[in-house]
C-alpha cells in the first residue's frame, strides 16, 4: 500500500526537475567545488608531479591529533550546549506569547552576526584578569572558548527548532495529557520526537560552525588552543605550506562528512509527516501557574542575561565612551568619517550602505539556490539509487559550512585567472555576494526543508488525485506551507550576508568594504577613538540585524495567518 | 551588483576624461611633460592596511593619465602569498606592502620585474632590483609610563631587562605565527641573541611571566593598562609610532612610550608585478610613491615613517614617536630561508 501512495507522487516532469538539480550544483561547483579542488591539488600537485608524501608527513605529526581532537571536543561541546541551553528558549519565544517578545527574539540573533574580532575581544575583556568575569579563570581556557561558541550559536537552534515548535499542532500533547501522561512525559514521548528533525538540523549546523570557527578560538583559546580550521589558517596565509593545509583540508572534509553523515541518519529515523497549525494558534500566553513556564522563563532569563546581555552590554557601554572617559556620542557622530587619521577609506555609513546592497544580492542568489535544493531533498523518490542522490545532494550543499573560507578565497585566485568580459573577477569585488550566499545556502536549506518535509504527502496526493498537474501542485500545496519559512529564510540569509567577514575579506575592494570589513580595521588602529568607533559601528551591525530579523518574522506571522 | 559595475564604470569615462583634459593640458602649455601620457587602468595589489587620501589619487592620476584601481586583502603575508600563487596569471600591475620579512619569498619566486626609479631617495636600499623601499616602522615594546611612575618603579629600556624579575608578569607580545609585528619582534630577538641564542632568552621571557596574545588588537586593548581599556598589564608589543597616539589632552605628553632597545624595523617596498598587463603605469604609480607629497603623506595616512628621511614629519611623531637609532636587523634571505623553522622552534619553547 505504501508503495502504491508513493507511485502517485513520482515527479511527471522530469525536465524540471533537472533544472531544480542542476542550477544549483552548477552554482555549487564554479564557486565553491572548483576553488577548493583547485587548490587542494596545488598542494599534492606542487611542481607537475603528484606528491602524497603530505599525508604520511602530517599525519604522523602528534599535533595533527591534537589539533584534531580539540576542533572535536569544542565542537561537540558547544553544539551540546547550544542544543540544551536553546530548546527552553524556543519554548519560551516560540510557543508562549509575552509583552516583548519579538524584541527578544531579536536579540537572540545578534551574536550570530557580530564580527568576531569583536567578540573575542568583548569576551577576553570579560574573562581576563581584572574584568568582570576574571574569577571564574576562563581566560585561554577550553571551557572560555565554548562559552564564545554557545554565544554564537544558540540563535540557531532557537530559530531552527522554534520555527517547526511553534506550529506544531498543540492537540496532540493536550490528548496525551488528558489521557494521564504527566508534562515530563509528553515532552519526552510527544514532543520532542516531533521536533526530533529540526533540533537535528540545527545541531549539524551547529556543530558545522563550532567545528570551523576560526576568529573566537584565536583570540580566546591564546597560543595553546588551535583548531584544524586556525591550522590551515595559518599553513596557507603565513606559511604557503599548502602540501600540510591540502592534507589539513582533506582530513576536516573527513571528519565534517563523517559528522554530517550521522546526523543525516539520525534525521532520517525520525523524518514524519506531522500536524502543523498557524503559530497564533500554538502559542498562548505565558502562565505562571504552569511550573514549565516558570522554569523555562527562569532559565531564559539566566540564559539570556548571562550570555548574551552581559558581553552585549559592556560592548555597548563602551561604544558611549568618549576618549575623555566621560558619556557621549562621540563614537557615533564619528561613524560619518573615516576615523581619527583617515583610519578608513569610506566612511562607516558608505560601507553600510554597501553591506546592505551586497547583502540583497546575496540574500536573492541564496534563496533561489536554496530554495531549489530543499525543494529537491524534501521529495522521497521511489527508487532507493534516487532517494540516495538526493540524500547526497542535502549532504553536500551543508559542505560549505565545513570548508575554510581561506581555502576557497586562495582557490578563487586560482580558477578565476582568466578575466570574464573583460573583467577581472578576483579583483572587481563582484564575486562578495556570491561567496557569502554560498554560506547562506547551506542555512536556506536547513530552515526550509524541515517545514517542507514535514507536508503531508498525503496533501500532494489528494490534489494529484483531483487532477492538479505538477506545477499545480507545488504552487498550491508545498509554496504556501514553504512561504512560512521563506522569511525566516531570508532573515537568516540577510544575517550571514551582514556579518561574514572570512571571505568578504579576500574578495572585498577599499572602496566597497563592507561594515564588519571596516569594524575590523578599526580595532586594528592605535587611538581611543578608532576604538571607540569601531564598538560603534558593531552597535550599528547589531542594530541592523536585529531589526532585519525582527521584519522577517512579522512578514513570516502575517502570512501565517490561517492557511490550514 | 549592478551598483558597482556602474560606479566602476563612471570611475573609467572619468579617467578618461581627466586624461584626456590633462593630455589637452600638457599639449596646450608645450611643456612637454611626458607623464600624462598613459592610458587606461593601473591596478594596485596591496595589503589591508593601504590608506591614501583622495586628493593624492586624483593627482596620480591626472598627472599620468592613468585610472588608479586598488584591491586589497589581508596582512603582509597574505599578500605575498597571493602573489606567489597568482604568478602566472596577476592580480595586478604594481604591489605595495611586501615588507622584508617576506620580501625573500616574493623575490624568489619571480613574481615581479625589475624596476629601480630615478628618485631613489638617499639611503633607501632597494631589495633584488625588484623592490622599492616606500616606508618603514620599527616595531618596539611600548611602556605605560603613568603605571610605572605610580609604581614607583624605572620602565625597562633594554630586552635584557624584559626577563629581570623586577618586571616579571608585566608583559604581552603577540603570536609570531599569526600577527606580524609578532614575527618582527621575534626577528628582534634572532637579530639580538643570534639564531642559537633566540630560544634562551624566550625561555627566560616565558620563566618571567610574558603573556601571548594572538593579534596586536588583542594584546593593545585587552592586556596593555597604556591603551585605557581595563588592560593589566604595563608593557606591550607595539609600534614606536604608537605613542603618538596616546597624547593627552592638552598635547603636552603622551602617557606611553616606546622602549627603543627592543625594535625590529620592518620595511615596505613596492614593485612592478611580473606579466603585468600596464608595466608602463605600474612604474609610474612605483615613482609617485617616493614623491614628496606621498612620502610626507604616510605618517597620517598609514602610520609608517616615510623612507625618504629628509621629509619633514608631523609635530607630534617628532615629539612622541621617534624612531630607534639602531632597530635590530635580520638578512631578509636568512629570514626568507629560516623564518617557519624559527617560528616552529619558538612555538616549542614559548607554547610546548
Amino acid at each position: 500500500m505504501d508503495r502504491d501512495r508513493r507511485g502517485l507522487t513520482r515527479t511527471p516532469a522530469p525536465y524540471l526537475w533537472a533544472a531544480a538539480v542542476a542550477v544549483p550544483l552548477g552554482f555549487l561547483g564554479v564557486f565553491f567545488a572548483w576553488p577548493v579542488a583547485a587548490l587542494v591539488v596545488r598542494g599534492f600537485v606542487p611542481d607537475g608531479a603528484l606528491d602524497l608524501g603530505g599525508f604520511t608527513e602530517v599525519l604522523s605529526r602528534p599535533r595533527t591529533w591534537r589539533l584534531v581532537g580539540l576542533t572535536l571536543t569544542q565542537a561537540a561541546l558547544g553544539t551540546v550546549f547550544s542544543v540544551l541551553l536553546g530548546l527552553p528558549l524556543a519554548y519560551l519565544l516560540y510557543r508562549r506569547s509575552f509583552p516583548g517578545r519579538t524584541l527578544v527574539r531579536g536579540l537572540v540573533t545578534v551574536p550570530f552576526v557580530l564580527p568576531a574580532v569583536v567578540v573575542g575581544v568583548a569576551f577576553r575583556t570579560l574573562f581576563a584578569p581584572g574584568g568582570t568575569l576574571g574569577f571564574l579563570g576562563l581566560e585561554e581556557s577550553l571551557a572560555g572558548i565554548v562559552v564564545a561558541l554557545v554565544f554564537f550559536n544558540v540563535s540557531v537552534v532557537v530559530r531552527t527548532v522554534g520555527g517547526l515548535w511553534e506550529r506544531l499542532d498543540p492537540r496532540t500533547e493536550q490528548a496525551a495529557a488528558s489521557l494521564g501522561a504527566s508534562p515530563a512525559r509528553v515532552l519526552r514521548t510527544v514532543t520532542l520526537p516531533a521536533l526530533a528533525p529540526a533540533v537535528a538540523s540545527a545541531a549539524s549546523v551547529v556543530f558545522l560552525f563550532c567545528a570551523t570557527a576560526f576568529g573566537v578560538v584565536l583570540v580566546l583559546g591564546g597560543v595553546r588552543y588551535g583548531t584544524v580550521e586556525t591550522e590551515i589558517w595559518t599553513r596557507t596565509t603565513q606559511f604557503l605550506d599548502l602540501r600540510s593545509a591540502s592534507v589539513l583540508s582533506i582530513l576536516q572534509l573527513v571528519v565534517i562528512t563523517a559528522a554530517l553523515a550521522a546526523s543525516a541518519r539520525a534525521r532520517r529515523r525520525r523524518e514524519a509527516a506531522l500536524r502543523l497549525v498557524s503559530a497564533r494558534v500554538a502559542a498562548r500566553s505565558l502562565s505562571w501557574r504552569s511550573p514549565a513556564d516558570v522554569a523555562a522563563a527562569l532559565g531564559g532569563v539566566v540564559i539570556v542575561g548571562g550570555l548574551l546581555v552581559l558581553p552585549l552590554a559592556g560592548l555597548v557601554a563602551r561604544s558611549f565612551r568618549e576618549p575623555d572617559g566621560s558619556w557621549g556620542l562621540a563614537n557615533y557622530v564619528a561613524l560619518g568619517t573615516t576615523g581619527e587619521r583617515n583610519a578608513l577609506v569610506v566612511t562607516v555609513w558608505e560601507a553600510t550602505a554597501t553591506s546592505l546592497r551586497i547583502a540583497l544580492v546575496a540574500t536573492v542568489l541564496s534563496l533561489v539556490v536554496g530554495g531549489l535544493v530543499a525543494l529537491v531533498v524534501s521529495r522521497r523518490p521511489r527508487s532507493s539509487g534516487a532517494r540516495r542522490a538526493v540524500g547526497v545532494l542535502d549532504g553536500l550543499f551543508m559542505l560549505p559550512l565545513g570548508v575554510s573560507a581561506v581555502t576557497v578565497g586562495f582557490g578563487f585566485l586560482i580558477t578565476l585567472d582568466q578575466p570574464v568580459l573583460g573583467v577581472d573577477l578576483r579583483t572587481s569585488g563582484l564575486l562578495v555576494p556570491v561567496a557569502q550566499a554560498v554560506v547562506a545556502v547551506p542555512l536556506v536549506v536547513r530552515t526550509v526543508l524541515p517545514v517542507l518535509r514535514a507536508v503531508d504527502p498525503r496533501l500532494r496526493e489528494v490534489a494529484a488525485v483531483l487532477g492538479s498537474g505538477p506545477g499545480r501542485v507545488l504552487r498550491t500545496v508545498d509554496l504556501p506551507i514553504a512561504l512560512r519559512s521563506v522569511g525566516l529564510a531570508t532573515g537568516f540569509a540577510f544575517a550571514v550576508s551582514l556579518g561574514e567577514f572570512g571571505a568578504t575579506s579576500f574578495l572585498a575592494r577599499p572602496d566597497g568594504a563592507t561594515l564588519p570589513v571596516v569594524i575590523y580595521r578599526l580595532v586594528g588602529r592605535p587611538g581611543a577613538e578608532n576604538y571607540g568607533m569601531a564598538l560603534a559601528a558593531s552597535v550599528v551591525l547589531a542594530v541592523l540585524t536585529a531589526t532585519v530579523m525582527m521584519v522577517a518574522e512579522r512578514l513570516r506571522d502575517e502570512r501565517a495567518g490561517g492557511e490550514f | 551588483m549592478l551598483r558597482l559595475s556602474g560606479a566602476r564604470r563612471g570611475t573609467v569615462v572619468l579617467g578618461v576624461a581627466v586624461a584626456v583634459a590633462a593630455a589637452g593640458c600638457a599639449g596646450g602649455s608645450g611643456t612637454g611633460e611626458d607623464g600624462a601620457e598613459g592610458q587606461g587602468t593601473v591596478t594596485l595589489v596591496t595589503h589591508d592596511s593601504w590608506a591614501l587620501d583622495d586628493s593624492l589619487v586624483e593627482q596620480f592620476e591626472q598627472e599620468s593619465g592613468y585610472t588608479l584601481e586598488v584591491s586589497a586583502a589581508g596582512d603582509a603575508g597574505t599578500l605575498v602569498n597571493q602573489l606567489v600563487l597568482t604568478r602566472d596569471a596577476p592580480l595586478g600591475d604594481a604591489v605595495f606592502g611586501v615588507d622584508n620579512t617576506f620580501a625573500s619569498r616574493a623575490l624568489d619566486a619571480g613574481v615581479l620585474e625589475e624596476y629601480t626609479p630615478e628618485a631613489l631617495p638617499d639611503g633607501a636600499e632597494q631589495l633584488g632590483g625588484a623592490l622599492t623601499p616606500v616606508d618603514q616602522g620599527d616595531v618596539c615594546v611600548n611602556a605605560d609610563t603613568a603605571w610605572f611612575e605610580q609604581e614607583g618603579l624605572e620602565p625597562p629600556t633594554t630586552l635584557e631587562d624584559l626577563a629581570d624579575p623586577a618586571y616579571r608578569d608585566l608583559l604581552v607580545v603577540t603570536n609570531p605565527a599569526t600577527s606580524s609585528p609578532g614575527l618582527a619582534f621575534l626577528l628582534a630577538t634572532v637579530g639580538a641573541f643570534g639564531e642559537d641564542g633566540f630560544e634562551e632568552y624566550w625561555a627566560s621571557l616565558v620563566d618571567n611571566g610574558v603573556k601571548v596574545a594572538d593579534s596586536w588588537e588583542d594584546a593593545y586593548y585587552v592586556d596593555f593598562s597604556g591603551a585605557g581599556e581595563g588592560g593589566q598589564r604595563p608593557l606591550a608589543l607595539s609600534y614606536a609610532t604608537s605613542p603618538a597616539f596616546t597624547v593627552t589632552e592638552d598635547g603636552s605628553a603622551s602617557t606611553t612610550s616606546a622602549l627603543l632597545e627592543t625594535c625590529f624595523r620592518q620595511v615596505e617596498y613596492a614593485g612592478v608585478l611580473a606579466g603585468s598587463d600596464n608595466p608602463e603605469g605600474a612604474r609610474a604609480l612605483v615613482d609617485f610613491l617616493l614623491t614628496q607629497d606621498v612620502q610626507a603623506a604616510l605618517p597620517e595616512s598609514m602610520y609608517m615613517y616615510p623612507a625618504d628621511q629628509a621629509v619633514e614629519l608631523p609635530e607630534d611623531w617628532q615629539k612622541f614617536a621617534p624612531q630607534a637609532d639602531e632597530p635590530f636587523a635580520v638578512d631578509p634571505a636568512a629570514v626568507s630561508e629560516h623564518r617557519d623553522e624559527w617560528i616552529e622552534r619558538w612555538t616549542a619553547t614559548v607554547v610546548g
